[in-house]
């Protein structure tokens, strides 16, 4: 991307062993970068294949030994990338931070939990409804509160998912705490038949996530998504300059809800049952921290944090328990190390280490004898 | 429904008084590290959380066979208060150091502060849920932890159909007076004027010779000790806590620090009480269930219309 070159400098705060990590990084970016059309696209389609072949048993063995690997590649795994790619929408693209996300992942679910159980609909009119609810409570939820400060939006958020998840459990058309059962499959596509078997799941979630990826690189490239670049780096320039902030940052939210409908829609198709305790505040928790972890505004990143927030815990079963534990230590200690995430933009990690793209920096941060070099250039 | 108004109102009153003091108690410390830092220390709840820990193991080692009166019961709530009020701010103090200071360090996003605060409160949450619960009283983490009572349920006087308890009237008036002895602290020695300092300029703050790092651990060492206050005053009167037991309340405390203005000390215990209440009598309408849901439109509403609190934000009223 051309925007990219102005932000190539090597940030002086580097640390360690990232550095090498770093380095090898950015020599297959520029690879990348100066790549053919036909080499990208063999790239894409080896990266297809390699996602059509992932669930075959050999690589089971090891991925999964404790647990179905097919089942294991439907959810957590599928289901958090589709999530993180929709987060990364809002957080990464246009620096909004959502706490509440698993709100329209349960919207998505509970649309088509309800509309299919009591009512009878096709299942994908069901999932297109929930996207469009989503979407529609994204715009409620944001009209309001995107106008605020970024943190305050982050705990307005907060609660929305929690009055989303209490709603439900309080009001017993949508069956209340003891949920929706009997939540009908999908209707067979081309003669497969959504059953038991979790293979033709994944094979649907693969296309979901191919989808949703292309989406959501034409937007990044696209005016909207330099408007929302704007909007992360600073919000007040984007507005002078004539982008309306408003508008887009309604946008990210409304897209990214859709996104996270999606998810929810897939996910009950799935589950056949959901109650409320499906979707609880720790999940919002656990999609932002796939999304940082793995280099938040990168897809690749992204989609490389959330396999490795799904897969590890069901890999090392041994350490389940200690799951949330190892989260919250691992981001406090990313963010004290190593912000940009694992795989990071070139263009987000520039941002992250001038202290913009993500509400300004923190009061009682003057540069003192003993701060970093970086952030008195920075603030110069 | 009018008539059920009108029956509940008032001991849904004095309800709201004694849980928006609460509220109120830890509400002070995100106004206050807000005001200094401008940071959501989402990890408070927790802070208040481990004060709930402090003061039930400090019971437990009392163990009380019969509620206390006169001398003893002041001195049992003095202790209480004091043991929770040391262990939070410290905790407060730690947390800042780990969490937060490093990044203050590099001149961070906000964005990565507050994702900071986030993993610090899952971390700390279940590392009590794990280890730390068992650990102290020897039962599973995962489990509610029950406190011994230790304050009479008597009926003090009534006002209308509505009995006030003395362990009510304890919570208010304890509220109060700690929140009057850090109103001074803030405002008349020289220390709180190095908080309100650094709270309206820090640059200036730094140039006039005020320690910004001394600032920021005080702020937190206040805060967290508020929140440490707030923990033992809910183990007398819920008598029931748990490792999770802070994010909810965490939450209608923010709620309550932006209610009364984010960065304004008096506010908080406005935005405390006044959050309290109007969670009760909505309560009454509508059932105790959704007195979340009420608590957090009440949060989107104030943010929507007069997202600078009812009070105005500031540690420091010249903050423009």
């Amino acid at each position: 991307m051309k925007g990219d070159g102005v932000t190539r400098e090597e940030s002086p705060t580097k640390r360690g062993g990232f550095a090498a990590v770093g380095h090898g990084i950015d020599r297959m970016r520029d690879w990348w970068e100066n790549a053919k059309v036909w080499q990208r696209y063999l790239i894409y389609i080896a990266l297809v294949v390699g996602a059509l072949i992932l669930p075959a048993p050999a690589i089971g063995t090891f991925m999964s030994p404790g647990s179905d690997w097919t089942t294991v590649l439907v959810y957590p795994i599928g289901t958090y990338i589709l999530l993180a790619v929709g987060l990364n929408v809002v957080v990464g693209q246009a620096g909004l931070l959502d706490l509440g996300f698993v709100a329209f992942f349960a919207i998505g679910g509970y649309s088509v939990a309800y509309y299919g159980t009591q009512f009878g609909w096709n299942y994908w009119a069901t999932v297109a409804f929930g996207i469009i609810l989503a979407a529609v409570s994204g715009v409620i939820l944001g009209a309001p509160t995107l106008r605020l400060r970024g943190d305050y939006l982050a705990i307005v958020t907060l609660g929305f998912g929690e009055i989303v998840r209490i709603t439900a459990n309080n009001t017993d058309e949508i069956g209340g705490a003891r949920g929706i059962p009997g939540i009908p499959h999908p209707p067979p596509i081309f003669g497969t038949k959504f059953l038991i078997d979790p293979a033709p799941y994944y094979y649907l979630i693969v296309a979901a996530i191919v989808l949703v990826i292309i989406f959501s690189v034409r937007l990044q490239k696209s005016r909207v998504g330099r408007a929302w670049a704007a909007i992360r780096e600073d919000e007040d320039a984007a507005e002078l300059m004539g982008v309306p902030t408003f508008k887009f940052k309604l946008l990210a939210f409304a897209i990214g809800a859709m996104i996270g409908g999606l998810a929810g829609g897939i996910y009950a198709g799935k589950a056949v049952f959901i109650d409320p305790n499906t979707f609880p505040f720790i999940l919002s928790a656990t999609i932002l921290a796939a999304v940082v972890l793995g280099g938040s505004g990168n897809l690749p990143g992204v989609i490389l944090g959330a396999f490795l927030i799904g897969w590890l815990p069901e890999r090392f079963r041994d350490f389940a328990d200690y799951r949330i534990l190892i989260f919250g230590g691992v981001l406090v200690l990313m963010m004290a190390l190593r912000p940009e995430g694992l795989l990071p933009s070139r263009r987000r990690k520039a941002e992250l280490h001038e202290g913009t793209g993500g509400m300004g920096t923190m009061g009682a941060e003057v540069p003192g004898p003993d701060t970093d070099v970086s952030t008195t250039e920075a603030a110069k | 429904m009018l008539d059920d108004f009108v029956n509940q109102f008032l001991p849904s009153t004095v309800g709201g008084l004694v849980i928006g003091s609460i509220y109120a108690l830890i509400a002070l410390g995100y106004t206050m590290v807000y005001g200094v830092l401008r940071l959501i220390n989402f990890a408070h709840s927790e802070i208040f959380m481990i004060g709930t820990f402090a003061s039930l193991v400090t019971l437990l080692a009392i163990a009380p066979t019969a509620p206390f009166t006169g001398f003893a019961l002041v001195g049992v709530l003095l202790l209480l208060m004091l043991v929770s009020a040391l262990v939070s701010g410290a905790s407060a103090v730690a947390l800042e150091a780990v969490a937060y200071r490093p990044l203050r360090k590099r001149g961070a996003t906000r964005l990565a502060a507050l994702i900071s605060a986030i993993g610090a409160s899952l971390f700390l949450q279940e590392l009590f849920g794990l280890v730390v619960i068992e650990w102290l009283i020897d039962k599973p983490g995962r489990n509610q932890a029950s406190a011994p009572r230790f304050v009479a349920r008597d009926t003090l006087f009534e006002i209308g159909n509505a009995s006030v308890r003395l362990d009510q009237v304890i919570v208010v008036v304890a509220a109060i007076l700690v929140m009057v002895g850090l109103d001074r602290v803030v405002n008349k020695t020289r220390i709180g004027r190095g908080i309100r300092a650094t709270a309206q300029d820090p640059e200036a703050a730094v140039l006039m010779g005020v320690s910004i790092d001394n600032i920021v651990r005080v702020t937190f060492l206040l805060g967290g000790a508020m929140a440490g206050v707030a923990g033992s005053l809910y183990i007398m009167e819920i008598e029931n806590t748990g490792y999770l037991i802070g994010f909810v309340l965490g939450i209608k405390a923010f709620t309550a620090a932006v209610l009364g203005g984010i960065g304004n000390l008096r506010g908080a215990l406005m935005g405390g009480i006044v959050l309290g209440l109007i969670e009760n009598w909505g309560a009454i309408f509508l059932g105790s269930e959704w007195k979340d849901v009420i608590a957090f439109t009440v949060l989107v509403v104030v943010l929507m219309f007069r997202p600078t609190g009812i009070l105005g934000e500031s540690l420091q009223k010249a903050r423009a």
